[in-house]
Order: C-alpha cells, then structure tokens, then sequence
C-alpha cells in the first residue's frame, strides 16, 4: 500500500498522526510505553524540559506583541511547536551542529543562543549576524529548504574529519516538496553523511494543507531514498528527545541519515503577516489545542508530584522576567548606521566597491554640512 | 619550461592547490573516473582520493549547496558545473547562499568555494553548451567572477581564485581548452583582480574576455595590415573590473569596442560603457562601441559563427568607431 494513513488524496490529515506515530505521553499527560523508543529521566530534567517549554512560548508570545507595536517588521511564531523544538534541541550533543529555517526559536534556546540575537533580522538591524560557531546553531535561513544542503555538506566534512559529532537540518512539511530538500537526501544517502532531517509538519505551508505537498505520509519518503522514516508525536517532548537521541546516535555511529517527522500543528498565522482565517476552520485548531505540548507536560507534572504550585508560579515569574528583558532588549535595539550597508559582503572589498561607500558618505556628508 | 593547453594548466593549478591545502577538494559530475568531460580533472581522484575528489550525483544545487557546507565546516571546494547551461540549477544556491552568507553572518562565515564553469560557444554543440551566463554572477554582490583566455592565466588564476576566500566563479573558455602555451611555474602573477593590455596600439581599444581575447587579437593583427594600430585589453576579472587598466587605455586610444559573445543588451558592455563614459567622457572621440551576441536564445550550431562576434564584426565596429 503507498498510501499511508494520513495520506490519502482530497483528505484532511486528522490530529491523530496515525498508527505509527511515537508517543511517550499522550495528550492528557500520561505516560505510554513504546517498543522502540523510551526516556528516563530524573524530576528536575523533566521540570527542565517543562521549563523550556514554558520560556520559549513566552518570548514567542512576547516577539508577537512586539511585532504589533511595531518594533518588529515580522515575526514567525513557533506556537504549538515547542515539543517537537526543545525535544529535538535538547537531544542534540555540545559538538553537534544544527540548521536552522527561521522559526526553530526553540531549538536555538536549547543551543544557548541569547533570544534577543534572533529578532535582529525580524527588526531588520541585521540579517541575522551571529557566529554559527559559539553555540552550533546556524544562521536562520529564508529560502525554503537551502540549508538542508548545507547541512548535508557540513555532515559530509563531519565525516571526513572523522569527528563523532552529527548535524541536523530543520525544515517544514512545505520544503518537503523543494528540490534542494529531496536533493540533500540523496546526498546524505549515497554519502551515509551523518545527519539527521526533522521536519516539523505542522500541517500548514502558510495556506497550502499538508495534502498540496504530498499523497504519503512525509516520514515514508525516506525510505524511497534508502534511509529511515519515523512519525514521531510532535506535540510529546519525550517522545521527540527519544526519537531525536536514537537518530542522533545513528548519525554518530556511521549509520547514516534518519529522517524525522515530528507531527505537530501550527496554532498560530505562518507569520504575523497571515491571516489563517482565510484558509482554515477554527474548529481544526480547537482540536490541536487540547494536543498543546506545553500543558500536557504540566499534567504529566502535576499528576506525578514531580512539580507543584509553587514550581509553576516561579517558572511564570521567570518566564515574565525573561520576556521583560526581550523586551527592554528590543527596544534599544540601535538601528545600524548607513555606511554598514557596505560592510562584508566580501572578505576582500574590491576598490569599485570602497569607492561607492566613500560616494555615498559624502553624498550623506552633504546634507550635514547644509545643516550647519 | 612546460607547455600546456589550457585544459592542463588547469588541470596543474588544481593539483598544485590540493597539494597547498589539504582542505581543497574537487567536486563534481564525472570528476574521479573520467577526469571531467573536458578532462580537466584527469587523475585527481587516483592521485588524492575519492574523499578529496568527489563524483557527486547529478544535481547543480546539491553540488553548490554540499559545497557551501563544506566551506562552512572548514573545507575549501572547487565544484565543476559540466557546462555553463547546467549552472541555472544551482542558480538560488549561488546567489541567494553563496553569495551572501558573509553578509548574513556580518563576516563570521567565510565560504572560499570556487566554481569552475565551462563557458561560451564554438563547439557545434547541442542547446545549453555554449552560453555565456557571466552577467548573472557579475550583478550579484558577494560574488567575484573572473575569467582566463590563455594556459598562464589558467594556471595561476585558477590558483588565486581557490586561494581567494571570497566565492569565485571560475569561467573557463571551453573552445580554447587545447590551445597552448609555454607556463613557468616559477614566475609571479599578476594579481587575479587585474586586467591586462595584451597588445598596445594607439588607435583603438578593443577589451574582451576568455575566448574573446584572440578573436580581439586577430582582429588587431588584421588591422595592422591597414595601418590601424588597435590596443587589445584581456580584462580577466568581470567583477571587481578593473577599471583603472581600461581607463588608462581609453584616455590613450580614445576609442573603445567592448567585445563579449553574451547578449550585447544589458552585458558587460553596457556596464563596461557606463563607466568609461561617467570616468574618461572628454577623452573619448567615439562612443563605446559594443559587439557580442544577439539578444536571442543561443542558436542552433550551424548558425554559430553569425552569432559569436568574429573578426569581421569586430573590425566593422573599430571602423564604425573611427568614423566619428
């Protein structure tokens, strides 16, 4: 059969994600056994997980306030999808190196990167700007599915260099159907690069359901190109780190790529430019929401003592004070001075170039003299 | 003192880099095994390895695309396109990736790949072998394009571009592959960003690149016969251009044809034009004179010595230029 059970034509994908989904805890909290896959961690890595849970939707709520006070051009909110994000970026190694879309806000927490180096480029002070280096997270890549190649390649150089550390490339159900997409996995595949590709289907590419991109399951792909596919619950942080994990360690251990599908939702607008209402029932998100990813963590919490009121209330002061330093952050955000516009584009500025930044300075120079 | 053709000064400058640097690989469709289809990469793989010489699957964007990874993980590739028309599928990679990410990075990503692209026509090839795609690469920021038209160029530019850590688009001029010429390995280069007057003469400048270059000199060995002394300018690097060189040349002859087998509209010329006459307007005697090919998709074979400028056309536009 090639139609697998989410995947047939004209159908809307139901909030199950299907019989071959993993799942460690389910939607209401509880803990299930899978054969494949298991995590056991102590009561504080389960409050930590919770605890990233909580922070990162907070700044992602706070960058969507900021973008509607207008201190942000445009923001790409992650909401619904921070299971699938902290899962995954907590299973990641120091040594590991990972790459990004624009919306793995998560994934960059987990990687240590300071939130407020993510809004630059949605301020538009800068187009990113961090040193993919201090924290192996990539610079956010706009174009649908480029740096899942660059990925590949870095994995590629990963192996040549004999390093035990493994990559992962992010992207989204929508850069599934990209060339450069199905292109890296028949890199990594031929090449038994040591990568690992999550792809966060969140069932919506701004307008476009899951069913314009693919008449199979997206995990099903893989196994056309000669590596594995998993469906993993991508609303479960458990079952996200476990599944992540065992993919990672496969990279690690020359058994090449694995391809992840974390099956989530995407609770809010692609951007804060989209206006879901066009294109989707309400009805559709009022069935995700009782999945959210953050609370389902909370039940499991509650109900197995590990936490209690008072950890909840310290982690949303917490939360509050970390989006009031975003905040602040944001707002004395500088705008770059004019002459920057000509600052690396090369390694070597060629003269023609250092020439038209000397024109425009004094084109700008001008206008000040006129003041005096 | 060897000589080579150019294909095998190329061949000489890749092996002298992977030797330099153990992080130079070469990458690309058919580069191990068969040495390239113009051999250009013949015995790289025996000699260094299928880990540093790479026969990658048949997709432009995953060449460029690995390479830019490489690069990001430390290595330093050199990627062959087979020929110039398969380099539109890598296209996004190369301008929206490539090209920028130094800029994306504030300078904290450096990506040295070189890609090597036969380019051009003369060969009585079939479609999308003999194009001229440079302008594409040179209205691009964060790309640098040069171009050889002889083995000593090849050899030395070919060297400086893999050096260079800025990406470079190498255009190798696919019909002059087998001409040769004598390269000591011994000299010292010119610089990669520099042009070169590879004839002086007083009457007329005529600038061209890559398999231009011995049309333009032709053209001024023809002309000599009648008393016309035309100074030939090998620009070598379309960007940065070196404008200083044909300045000079301009403010001496007066006069300039700016010869390119790409579409005259919107190529080289235009730019090459703009500038002269902005820089050098009251040196000029004439207008920028421009030949290259027609603003046409390139033509069938048997049509291509019409459409490639040759000699004839070139000493048309000098005469057109003599006339004002």
């Amino acid at each position: 059969m090639i139609l697998g059970d989410n995947g047939a034509p004209g159908t809307r994908p139901d909030a199950s994600g299907g019989s071959e989904l993993v799942q460690l805890l389910t939607p209401e909290g509880e803990r299930v056994d899978h054969p494949g896959y298991s995590v056991d961690l102590t009561p504080q890595e389960y409050r930590d997980l919770y605890r990233d849970l909580v922070l990162v939707r907070r700044v992602d709520l706070e960058a969507t306030a900021l973008q509607r006070q207008g201190e942000l051009g445009i923001w790409a909110s992650l909401l619904g999808q921070e299971a699938a994000q902290v899962g995954s970026g907590r299973a990641l190694q120091p040594d590991d190196m990972a790459f990004p879309t624009y919306r793995e806000h998560g994934v960059a927490w987990c990687r240590g990167v300071d939130p407020l180096r993510l809004l630059g480029l949605f301020r538009g002070v800068n187009h990113g700007g961090w040193d993919p280096k201090e924290n192996n997270f990539n610079l956010y890549t706009i174009v649908i599915g480029s740096q899942t190649l660059h990925a590949t390649g870095y994995a590629m150089g990963v192996q040549k260099d004999g390093s035990e550390s493994a990559v992962i490339a992010y992207f989204g159900d929508g850069a599934s159907s990209q060339g450069d997409v199905n292109e890296s996995f028949v890199w990594a595949s031929v090449f038994n690069a040591p990568i690992v590709f999550f792809c966060q289907n969140n069932q919506w590419a701004i307008s476009e359901p899951l069913e314009k991109q693919s008449r199979i399951p997206l995990y099903q792909r893989a196994l056309g190109f000669g590596f594995p596919g998993v469906r993993v619950d991508g609303n479960d942080v458990l079952a996200c780190l476990a599944v992540t994990r065992a993919a990672l360690e496969a990279a690690r251990t020359g058994q090449g790529p694995t391809l992840i599908e974390a099956f989530t939702y995407r609770m809010g607008a692609h951007t804060t430019s989209d206006d879901p209402t066009r294109y989707r029932l309400a009805r559709e998100l009022e069935a995700w929401k009782l999945k959210d990813p953050v609370e389902r963590m909370k039940a499991y919490l509650s109900r197995s003592g590990m936490a209690d009121s008072t950890f909840f209330a310290a982690l949303d002061r917490e939360a509050d004070e970390l989006a009031a330093q975003v905040r602040n952050g944001c707002l004395t955000m500088a705008d770059p001075a004019p002459l920057t516009i000509f600052d690396n584009v090369y390694v070597e500025q060629p003269p023609e170039l250092e020439q038209q930044r000397r024109e425009f300075g004094a084109y700008l120079d001008s206008f000040e003299e006129v003041a005096h | 003192m060897p000589t080579y053709t150019i294909a095998r000064a190329l061949n000489e400058a890749l092996r002298k880099a992977m030797e330099r640097d153990a992080k130079v690989l070469v990458m690309g469709e058919d580069v191990g095994k068969l040495g390239g289809v113009f051999r250009v990469t013949d015995g790289l793989q025996k000699d260094f390895g299928e880990d540093r010489v790479i026969d990658t699957p048949l997709a432009e964007s995953g060449i460029v695309g690995t390479a830019i990874g490489l690069a990001m993980r430390g290595y330093r590739p050199v990627c062959e396109i087979q020929f110039d028309g398969f380099v539109y599928p890598a296209f996004d990679q190369i301008v929206s990736q490539l090209a920028k990410v130094h800029y994306r990075s504030k300078g904290q990503v450096r990506l040295p790949v070189t890609i090597r692209v036969p380019y051009g026509g003369g060969i009585g090839a079939v479609e999308h072998h003999s194009e001229s795609p440079e302008v594409y690469f040179a209205h691009t920021a964060g790309l640098k394009v040069v171009t050889c038209s002889n083995a000593v160029d090849a050899y030395f530019m070919l060297q400086q571009a893999v050096a260079t850590d800025d990406p470079v688009i190498f255009l190798e001029p696919k019909r002059r592959y087998w001409e040769k010429a004598e390269v000591d390995p011994a000299m010292t280069p010119d610089p990669l960003h520099a042009a070169r007057v590879v004839r002086p003469g007083r009457d007329v400048t005529v600038a061209g690149y890559g398999p231009m270059v011995k049309v333009g000199m032709d053209a001024a060995a023809a002309a000599e016969e009648d008393g016309r002394a035309l100074e030939v300018i090998d620009l070598r690097t379309l960007s940065p251009l070196d404008m200083a060189t044909l300045l000079g040349s301009v403010r001496r002859t007066g006069r300039l044809v700016v010869v390119h087998e790409a579409p005259v509209s919107h190529g080289l010329g235009a730019e090459i034009a703009a500038r002269v006459t902005e820089a050098a307007f009251y040196s000029l005697e004439a207008p920028v004179l421009r030949v290259g090919g027609m603003d046409t998709p390139y033509p069938p074979s048997r049509l291509e010595e019409d459409y490639l400028p040759g000699l004839d056309r070139v000493l048309d536009a000098v005469d057109r230029s003599l006339a004002y």
